[in-house]
């Protein structure tokens, strides 16, 4: 400290692990900091009470009770996409082409249900739509996976190629199975027999996509953190180097982690179509083949921690679209509150990966 | 430091609190007469206010509840999957006794609902299934829309004659392009109608068709409508739902024929006149219906006489006479004296168009199934028939650009 140069008002160091409590209180403490920076920004431009605004968006997600199920639903359709990501990006293989896989898994369950109606009793036509679906999304994934092995890749480019193929393909068999003629819509399939329509759990229509997310979810926790694969695909994230010189088979693991993440969006595309949609459309993903990008990245990889991200997300979605219903703003109006939480949530990972100090104290420590 | 964040959090809190006492939230009741004002009225509509088609749709909703002192919620940006099975639910639960979607693509998750809620009445515009699912609260609702597109030709016609009468274009050059979304039987009726209607003043006259295989793409709309006026066409009109052709007629200089409403605001020197249906009136039937314990009709299909089928106000690029024109044809389509499909005015290839199986019942083999054309003309949107157009059938005269949508 002797040179007499200018110093900076503060450095940036890096925390030791916070305990956990704390980094869910600074987490928390974003989330209240977000919630007023919309409060304000919403009686500025709109005029609106912003109490009721939240009122409106509690109330759009957990309403009643069919509210309430078909939050949890879509939060389980998105937490899906994203467990399945995960391994991918784990392994630092950048799986972009959820949408895709998750797509073309639907053409293929919507495929046996059109072309195995009357052909074959319902239970086998089901048990067809699983198989074609999930062969399906693992073949979505291992075509990127098989290039990026033999031929090193680029494999963000082809699985975000793949997404295109998978939306053109859905867009070409609209056109062959539309009815009626000309319309470009396939409508519900087989909405008076129902056959190929996934059953309903304990009468309810929600409760299955929930069940297969709560499955994944704690399969996928145990995959990653405690067997002996999750343990390759930490290696070959941190340096596939390493890998090689402990004898991990680097090619096999990035196929093989693939298929399963591939697979398990064509899982998702078989619920969407065989269980809650009954049709399929080139927006049947509704984009969250990328949203999961991001709720993945932000519960750092850690399955139980996207249980909230997907809730934070979709929690706002649902609040979204009560909100332009009741005070008549656009939906666009609920993209810009949504964007502003989700900043201050990404923000504050970096207060706690660092922290800030400011020269004054940190002079006064070294006294 | 902890103290401090917690103040500048409670000063925020208050102050948000006090602001909070500033917002004034709408209600959407309002008064009318008895029998209607304690219904509630839930409206599912695919995009917002920035659809020319959905836009259309809100006005009449609003105008229709507010007349008649009806409660309404309207639900925009409802896509065409379960999404609009939980919507109308949602509205359901909500108490409402009237359940309307806008969109052709909601009408299964519409049936959906419907068998759910048999006691709610349930109605949805341009569906064609409500006359063969047999649900005493499931409904379809069109217009002659055909009607408005013949009228909205006449004026187009009008318009080439002046072309040829001022020397701009030779008579057999008076070619029409039409950008539409769909080869969907609505398209093609729409286009036949008012390519009848404009043959019916200017005998000339041709069209080219061109799809987008879209219902909204300004892009792929604009293209098409740039590629009709390289064709040699003189005049365009569309069916799709964004400003994509009018504005390229406007840059090009080329009339245009508008639908859903006036675009005469942004295209002030090349708008002539623009069809649309005017919902309101379906609206407050449905609504007094039930105010009045009376079955909503299973297919309902305006008409000019009920206001539903209108044209906006003429354009100042209009021909001279064209208001004329189009009244006299108005009243004699009212009369009856003209039919817009009447087989004596067009041929299908090269001969008259004595009979046709039209695909009146929905099915996957899109099997014709009622015969429509009787005593001299086809019955489009026919009472013993369905609301929403079956009419798919190639006239001479048109030419098909592409059809792979």
């Amino acid at each position: 400290m002797n040179e007499k140069k200018k110093e900076p008002l503060f450095h940036i160091v890096k925390r030791d692990a916070l305990p956990w409590y704390q980094s869910m209180g600074i987490r928390a403490l974003a989330i209240v900091l977000a919630l007023i920076l919309c409060a304000v920004v919403t009686t500025l431009t709109t005029g609106t009470n912003p109490i009721e605004v939240y009122k409106s968006i509690i109330i759009g997600a957990f309403g009643t009770a069919r509210k309430t199920w078909i939050t949890l639903q879509n939060i389980a359709i998105l937490l899906l996409i994203s467990l399945a990501l995960t391994p991918a990006f784990k392994m630092k293989f950048w799986n972009i082409g959820g949408e895709g896989q998750v797509l073309i898994g639907g053409l293929a369950a919507a495929a046996c249900m059109i072309c195995l109606n009357e052909k074959l009793p319902n239970a086998l036509v089901i048990l067809c739509m699983v198989i074609a679906s999930i062969v399906a999304g693992a073949v979505w994934g291992f075509i990127p996976a098989f290039f990026k092995a033999k031929w090193n890749t680029n494999e963000t480019l082809s699985t975000l190629m793949l997404n295109y193929i998978a939306t053109q393909l859905v867009a070409f068999f609209t056109i062959v199975w539309e009815v009626p003629k000309g319309s470009g819509k396939i409508g519900i399939i087989n909405q008076n027999s129902n056959v190929g329509w996934l059953p309903q759990i304990f009468g309810s229509k929600y409760l299955l996509s929930i069940l297969v997310a709560a499955v994944i979810t704690v399969f996928m926790y145990i995959y990653l953190n405690y067997s002996k694969q999750g343990y390759e695909i930490s290696v070959v994230g941190e340096s596939v180097n390493t890998a090689k010189y402990v004898g991990i088979k680097v090619e096999k693991v990035i196929i093989r982690t693939m298929l399963l993440s591939g697979a398990i969006c064509g899982l998702v595309g078989l619920l969407l179509v065989g269980g809650i949609n009954h049709t399929i459309t080139t927006t049947i993903a509704g984009g969250q083949g990328f949203t999961a990008v991001l709720v993945s990245w932000m519960s750092k990889f850690n399955p139980l921690t996207m249980i909230f991200s997907s809730f934070l997300i979709i929690f706002m979605d649902r609040g979204a679209s009560e909100i332009s219903t009741n005070f008549g703003l656009n939906h666009s109006y609920s993209d810009i509150l949504t964007g502003i939480i989700l900043f201050f949530i990404i923000g504050c990972e970096f207060f706690i990966t660092y922290k800030i100090q400011f020269i004054k104290k940190h002079k006064k420590e070294e006294q | 430091m902890k103290k401090k964040v917690l103040s500048l959090l409670a000063a925020m809190a208050l102050t948000v609190s006090t602001l909070a006492g500033c917002g004034a939230s709408d209600t959407n009741a309002s008064t009318g007469n008895a029998a209607t004002s304690d219904l509630k009225a839930g409206f599912i509509f695919l995009h917002d206010e920035n659809s020319t088609y959905d836009l259309n749709f809100l006005n009449a909703a609003k105008e229709a509840c507010e007349k008649l002192g009806v409660e309404y919620v309207i639900k925009t940006n409802i896509p065409e999957g379960q999404e609009c099975y939980e919507a109308a639910c949602e509205l359901a639960d909500a108490g409402c006794n009237f359940i309307f979607a806008d969109s052709f693509g909601h009408e299964d998750y519409m049936i959906e609902a419907a068998k759910e809620y048999p006691e709610i009445q349930f109605s949805h515009a341009t569906g064609t299934k409500a006359h063969t699912e047999n649900l005493d609260n499931y409904h379809n609702a069109f217009a002659s829309i055909y009607d408005g597109r013949y009228l909205a030709g006449i004026a187009a016609g009008m318009k080439l004659n002046e072309m040829i009468e001022n020397g701009k274009i030779a008579a057999e050059n008076a070619k029409i392009g039409y950008v539409g979304a769909f080869t969907y039987a609505e398209v093609i009726s729409g286009y036949t109608s008012f390519f009848l209607g404009a043959r019916s003043v200017c005998p000339t006259v041709t069209m080219e068709v061109t799809f987008t295989g879209s219902w909204y793409d300004e892009t792929a709309e604009k293209e098409a409508a740039n590629k009709l006026i390289e064709n040699g066409c003189v005049l365009i009109s569309q069916h799709a739902d964004s400003m994509g052709a009018p504005t390229a007629c406007e840059t090009a200089g080329v009339p245009n024929v508008s639908y859903n409403g006036s675009t005469a605001s942004a295209c002030p020197n090349t708008f002539l006149v623009s069809s649309k249906i005017n919902w309101a009136p379906y609206f407050e039937y449905a609504l007094t219906s039930i105010a009045n314990g009376t079955a909503i009709a299973t297919d309902w299909c305006g008409s000019l006489e009920t206001g539903s089928v209108e044209l906006t106000d003429l354009g100042t690029a209009v021909a001279a006479g064209t208001a004329e024109a189009i009244e006299a044809a108005k009243a004699d389509l009212i009369a009856g004296n003209v039919h817009v499909f009447d087989t004596t005015t067009f041929t299908v290839g090269g001969a008259a168009l004595n009979s046709y199986m039209a695909d009146v019942d929905t099915d996957a083999n899109y099997e014709g199934d009622h015969e429509v054309v009787i005593d001299g003309y086809f019955h489009e949107s026919g009472a013993d028939f369905r609301s929403a157009p079956y009419f798919d059938v190639q006239i001479d005269g048109i030419t098909l650009l592409d059809s792979a949508f």
